[in-house]
């Protein structure tokens, strides 16, 4: 379920297909998401989970996986 | 000696056509772009029309995410730019890159980014204002983009001056050529600001035509007008020194052979009263041309449907022509096309362009009540087929600016 939503947005904001994003995707290196993509990505994150999300937390985000795994802590 | 300008490439998106081809065969058959605002609900704003962009799907020319990335003016840059670089079948793996520039002009940049924004920004607080604010709403990301897509590493700038914006950028970019700078520059201008706060704005200033017939709205030059109509879009030149067009077999549509800029000093909206601003930057182009006066076929006129411009451009025509300005005909596309503010002046170049390429002088449509103050030959409703060589065209900014620009027919 969290993983759907990351997707949607992920999809949405960086213009990818839908069976591009899988839980394994590099966000820069498979999903070629620059520092500015990934800023934009969180500010929906955070709306979409109703959560803040702290700056010094963006560079944990390498795959979509970590994404995943912060929001369902 | 200053080097030759030609220009070999085109693209428009505009109120009545996206593409060279549909652009200059809605200026022929006087197709109005005016219509119903459709970009945001008119209900409280006594402005109910605008000369919009139909049919633009950014989509076709860049991708999702590109387009997302971008405000609606850079789209139209961008398209615009790509239709120009298309028509010019120009190899860009094939110039030297360091002498390819790119000269955008823009009155209000991002604007529609900015009000997006603002709202964002009032409404959930700052942490939720978008990365991409800043790079969506600078006037310089259009040239910036555009020199992205075709590696063009010379000069790059965005110029502001109003409702002349495009007109200087052409004409910066043709100094650029004739002193051996550039080879090449993409040039013109781009805008987007059928937005809630642009029209308010301009609405305040009581710029703005408020009529709901269409076809009474923006009527340049006719006892009835009373402000201007808000068009949108995109003319983008390609402008090349003309051994280099040669040398590489480049259709050439016409050169320019002049460029004047002036300013009124006088008052940040209002035209100085005599009209000596506008005459000085036509004056100055006829000079540099190396013609005279009577030389000038055709005046594609800034003629905005103000009752201002429209009084001061014919007074200056007037004081710089005299009798021989009844002689000359003046019309204003932007009867068909609406004020496409920072691109006005990069459209209007095109048509003066085609109209020198097609032996074509543009009408004014929609025009039926002459105005005694405003007693010049405007072409009225029915367009002229005749041969022509040289043509003035008129872009008057916000600020005091004047800028002419004069086209010539290419004769090898």
């Amino acid at each position: 379920m969290t993983f759907e939503k990351v997707k949607n947005i992920l999809v949405e904001e960086l213009g990818l297909e839908e069976d591009e994003v899988k839980l394994e995707s590099n966000l820069k290196d498979d999903l070629e998401a620059d520092s500015l993509d990934l800023a934009e990505v969180v500010i929906n994150l955070e709306e979409e989970f109703d959560i803040e999300i702290p700056e010094e937390d963006y560079p944990k985000f390498v795959t979509v996986k970590d994404i995943v795994d912060f929001l369902e802590k | 000696m200053s080097k030759r300008v030609v220009i070999t490439g085109i693209g428009a998106v505009t109120p009545i056509g996206n593409g060279l081809e549909k652009f200059w065969e809605g200026i022929k058959s006087g197709k109005c772009g005016v219509d119903e605002i459709t970009s945001f609900d008119t209900s409280d704003f006594s402005v109910k029309l605008a000369a919009e962009v139909k049919d633009f799907n950014p989509k076709d020319y860049m991708d999702r995410k590109e387009a997302k990335r971008m405000d609606r003016f850079c789209q139209f840059a961008m398209a615009s730019s790509k239709m120009a670089v298309e028509d010019s079948q120009l190899d860009i793996e094939r110039i030297n890159q360091e002498k390819f520039g790119v000269i955008i002009g823009s009155g209000v940049g991002g604007i529609e980014t900015i009000e997006n924004q603002m709202e964002r920004l009032l409404t959930k607080g700052p942490g939720k204002v978008s990365p991409f604010f800043i790079p969506m709403l600078i006037s310089n990301m259009a040239s910036g983009l555009v020199a992205i897509k075709y590696q063009a590493k010379g000069i790059n700038m965005a110029v502001v001056t109003a409702c002349a914006s495009g007109a200087n950028a052409i004409g910066e970019s043709y100094r650029k050529i004739q002193s051996g700078q550039c080879d090449l520059m993409l040039t013109g201008g781009a805008e987007a600001s059928v937005t809630p706060a642009t029209v308010a704005g301009f609405s305040a200033m009581t710029a703005l035509c408020s009529a709901t017939d269409k076809n009474r709205a923006s009527i340049p030059f006719d006892k009835d007008r009373s402000g201007f109509v808000m068009g949108e879009g995109s003319g983008m030149l390609l402008l090349e020194e003309y051994d280099h067009a040669v040398n590489r077999g480049a259709k050439i549509y016409g050169e320019i052979a002049g460029y004047g800029a002036t300013c009124d000093a006088y008052h940040i909206t209002s035209p100085e009263p005599n009209g000596l601003g506008a005459k000085g930057s036509m004056e100055m182009a006829i000079k540099e041309a190396g013609i005279s006066n009577n030389d000038v076929d055709y005046i594609n006129a800034h003629g905005t449907s103000t009752p201002y411009n429209d009084k001061f451009e014919t007074l200056a025509i007037k004081n710089l022509f005299g009798d021989e300005a009844y002689n000359i005909p003046v019309s204003s596309t932007k009867s068909m096309t609406g004020h496409l503010i920072g691109g006005a002046g990069a459209v209007e170049a095109i048509v003066s362009i085609m109209a020198i390429k097609d032996g074509f002088i543009p009408p004014t449509i929609n025009y039926k009540n002459p105005d005694p103050e405003c007693d010049l030959n405007y072409v009225p409703n029915k367009g002229i087929d005749k041969e022509i060589n040289y043509v003035l065209s008129n872009s008057l900014g916000f600020g005091g600016h004047n800028t002419t620009l004069l086209f010539k027919k290419f004769k090898g």
